[in-house]
């Protein structure tokens, strides 16, 4: 992938041992949206739905006292808690380590966390760092599948997934129907802070792949025109209802006031101009869906009357993390008979 | 010491402007003859036989960080000048930024003193302010006649029009160039990489092109102040401060520049999975940025190539990217990068160069005697084969530490020995 490229082509590894960060990644990994070939997404969300319906008890023995540990460096409520769903539904056993109350307080590495967490007998990592690009250091010290729960400014895979999984239902698109076009016919707006979004980089980066025009929305403070240029399919939109207009689904976003730093905003003018309203939605776009990774600060980028109104799919979006989450754990710790990793 | 004669070899010095085959004797450290192949009759000399190899002046690296005092975890200054020496170097110009920072005649000479065990001569740079705060100067005369070469608060550069303005006038009356840092430091707080659009994917903050050709462009606007002064431009990465030195430099005013090896050889690309190996200050830039900097390495406006090595420990880089600290190491790499990327890429002359590792760079910090060869002149050489193809591994490296980007990479054109003051430094 592009990433990878450098202006001379690094010849072929000679040396016996690889340095640190040539080291591979986990194919079971789930680190960035980019990863997912078509192919594989549609297998993700059909796995999905096939955990979902499952009879709980055939399911929990499908990772049976496998060991799961959460690494968490962040706050969250949605993410964490449905990963852990995810994994006890499978059988798994779960351990959580949060920074506050772990070594991690007393200095200890990301390097050396993951190390301990390996010795333990952990055989795949849920990771949400401040840092971004975190969850490679973490796969590359531990050769464990890493699952990326939010990474800095980076990415949030598994929400674009459970995001995704959302609007194919309200869609109402079957997930064996995933296809580079499936999404030919829908635009998604997100709108709001893109700048430190991790869910907007990763779904901006899916969502084209499946056929679907991305609009991004926000003053140029929270999204700069750089934006645009991640990834052919997107396109910038500055005018909040001229993006209403022309959206099927609408994805706001939180202004992220732990990562503004120094950035200053009108949060008067910003509400005027970028919130999303019962008036404005019902006179721009009635139909489309509305949707909120969360966490939801209502008052600010979406009125109570919206997030909790008849378009929002805010509730739908949460009950997919476990179902999503559960194929992602399938896939990273190996083939079972259904479900599996192909 | 035994008198060493240097057969077959062809001679490359581009400060003297030849370019022959020739022999040369080394005795009591100097050059005692330079003449026609087989002319020198030397009877107990020591012979290395130069078929087929290269003989230059000693390259000089005019930006290096050897850790000393106070960071030997990281590099000391034996090992430092002993990686230098594989890489074909016989001077190093060591920045201040240490523990403590440089900003003494006392540390500046214990720099220099024998018990460092340089493996070849360290000058070092001294700061420009007092702990490098920005606030006060350092006392430049007393500096000076402790050997430093040059005043810097690299990597902390002088952000105060005023206090600029008192460094450049100080330097002056001294004949020191200030060297600057260029960095806006106010526009790159909590930044890591390039600003564009990678940085953005990336999701980490980019330090914009701006904060570098923004700095360069005041101090210039501060040099014609100042008359006689000379800036020189530590590590420029973006074509607009190079813009800024090239019209500069047409309006008369001495102003000088370097550039390292890894931003005409690499691009921002190269962080790939947020390799931190690929992290430095200034960062890696676009295309366009590295286009620029061959350009200006080939049409001369860029006066030296310095490679700004900067050694860290292995638990330091392997880190978040946010998290690690700036800097590669280079000496090991500049002069396989420069011969692969400008000779062999960009067909520039084998002198010209040389010239960018010798001649020029001791110009632009008027390093007197050194660079160049003649009869009577420091016996510092370098003996290289240009076409010779090897593999750089980071784990052979003489420098303790191993962060480099160019780990694994084919080079061209390996060091066979470097000689200085007539004994040998590095022989392979």
């Amino acid at each position: 992938m592009a990433l990878t490229r450098t202006a001379i082509r690094k010849p072929p590894q000679k040396s016996s041992a690889p340095s640190f960060f040539q080291q591979p990644i986990h194919p079971g990994s789930a680190i960035s949206a980019s990863d997912f070939s078509v192919p594989e997404v549609r297998h993700i969300l059909e796995s999905a739905d096939v955990l979902e319906k499952e009879n709980a008890f055939r399911r929990a023995e499908r990772l049976a006292r496998r060991r799961v540990a959460l690494l968490f460096y962040e706050s969250s409520t949605r993410t964490r808690t449905s990963f852990e769903l995810a994994a006890k539904g499978l059988g798994a056993d779960t351990t959580l380590v949060s920074s506050l109350s772990s070594s991690i307080e007393k200095g200890e590495s990301l390097k050396d966390t993951g190390i301990t967490l390996k010795a333990l007998g952990a055989e795949c990592i849920i990771l949400r760092s401040p840092y971004s690009g975190a969850p490679y250091l973490l796969a590359q010290a531990t050769g464990l599948p890493v699952l990326n729960a939010g990474d800095g400014m980076a990415e949030h895979p598994s929400q674009a997934l459970l995001d995704l999984r959302t609007m194919l239902q309200f869609l109402e698109i079957p997930a064996r129907k995933i296809s580079d076009k499936v999404l030919r016919s829908v635009t998604v707006s997100i709108v709001g802070d893109i700048l430190h979004s991790r869910v907007a980089r990763s779904n901006a980066l899916l969502l084209p792949k499946l056929g679907a025009k991305v609009i991004l929305c926000g003053p140029p403070a929270l999204l700069p025109e750089t934006a645009a240029c991640m990834t052919p399919g997107l396109m910038i939109e500055r005018d909040y209802d001229a993006a209403l207009r022309a959206s099927t689904i609408v994805m706001m976003l939180r202004i992220q006031a732990e990562r503004l730093a120094g950035l200053s905003i009108d949060l008067d003018d910003y509400r005027t101009r970028y919130q999303a309203r019962a008036d404005r939605i019902a006179a721009v776009a009635p139909k489309a869906l509305i949707m909120h990774p969360g966490p939801i600060i209502r008052g600010m980028e979406i009125t109570a009357e919206v997030a909790d109104g008849p378009q929002s799919g805010i509730a739908q979006q949460v009950h997919n993390g476990v179902p999503i989450r559960m194929a992602l754990l399938v896939r990273a710790l190996g083939a079972t008979k259904k479900g599996g990793r192909r | 010491m035994k008198p060493i004669l240097i057969r077959n070899g062809r001679l490359i010095d581009p400060g003297s402007n030849t370019d022959a085959p020739r022999d040369l004797l080394l005795h009591d450290g100097k050059v005692a003859a330079i003449e026609a192949p087989g002319k020198i009759k030397a009877t107990g000399a020591d012979v290395i036989d130069a078929k087929g190899l290269i003989v230059s002046p000693g390259l000089i690296d005019i930006h290096v960080h050897l850790r000393e005092p106070g960071q030997s975890y990281k590099e000391t200054i034996a090992t430092g000048t002993a990686a230098a020496a594989a890489g074909g170097f016989t001077t190093v110009c060591a920045m201040p930024n240490t523990t403590p920072v440089n900003d003494t005649p006392e540390i500046t000479r214990w720099m220099q003193s024998p018990e460092r065990g340089a493996a070849i001569h360290v000058l070092p740079i001294a700061a420009a302010t007092i702990g490098s705060d920005g606030e006060t100067l350092t006392n430049y005369s007393a500096l000076k006649d402790a050997g430093a070469i040059a005043v810097t608060d690299d990597g902390r550069p002088i952000l105060g029009d005023a206090i600029m303005l008192q460094a450049l006038r100080a330097a002056t009356q001294q004949g020191l160039p200030v060297i600057q840092h260029a960095e806006d430091t106010r526009l790159t707080g909590g930044c890591s990489m390039n600003a564009g659009v990678l940085a953005f994917r990336l999701g980490l903050r980019g330090i914009p092109v701006e904060a570098e050709s923004g700095l360069v462009e005041r101090d210039i606007a501060l040099v014609r102040q100042v008359p006689n002064a000379h800036l020189h431009v530590a590590h420029l990465s973006t074509k607009k401060a190079l813009d800024a030195v090239r019209a500069a430099r047409k309006a008369g005013l001495h102003v000088t520049c370097e550039v390292t090896p890894h931003h005409f050889a690499l691009t921002e690309e190269r962080i790939g999975h947020y390799d931190t190996n690929a992290k430095m200050n200034p960062p890696l830039r676009a295309e366009s940025d590295r286009a620029a900097m061959i350009e200006g390495l080939l049409d001369g406006t860029i006066d030296a190539i310095a490679t700004d090595h900067a050694p860290h420990a292995t638990h330091e880089k392997e880190q978040e990217f946010d998290r690690a600290p700036n800097g590669i190491t280079g000496l090991e790499t500049a002069l396989g990068l420069a011969l692969r990327v400008l000779h062999l890429q960009h067909k520039m002359p084998l002198a010209k160069v040389l010239a960018l590792l010798t001649a020029r760079p001791a110009q632009a910090l008027g390093l007197k005697g050194r660079g160049t060869l003649a009869v009577g002149s420091a016996a510092g050489l370098v003996l290289f084969d240009p076409s010779e193809k090897w593999t750089f591994h980071a784990a052979d490296s003489k420098s303790k530490a191993k962060n480099t980007p160019f780990d694994g990479w084919d080079l061209n054109g390996r060091v066979h020995a470097t000689i200085i003051e007539g004994r040998i430094a590095f022989r392979r």
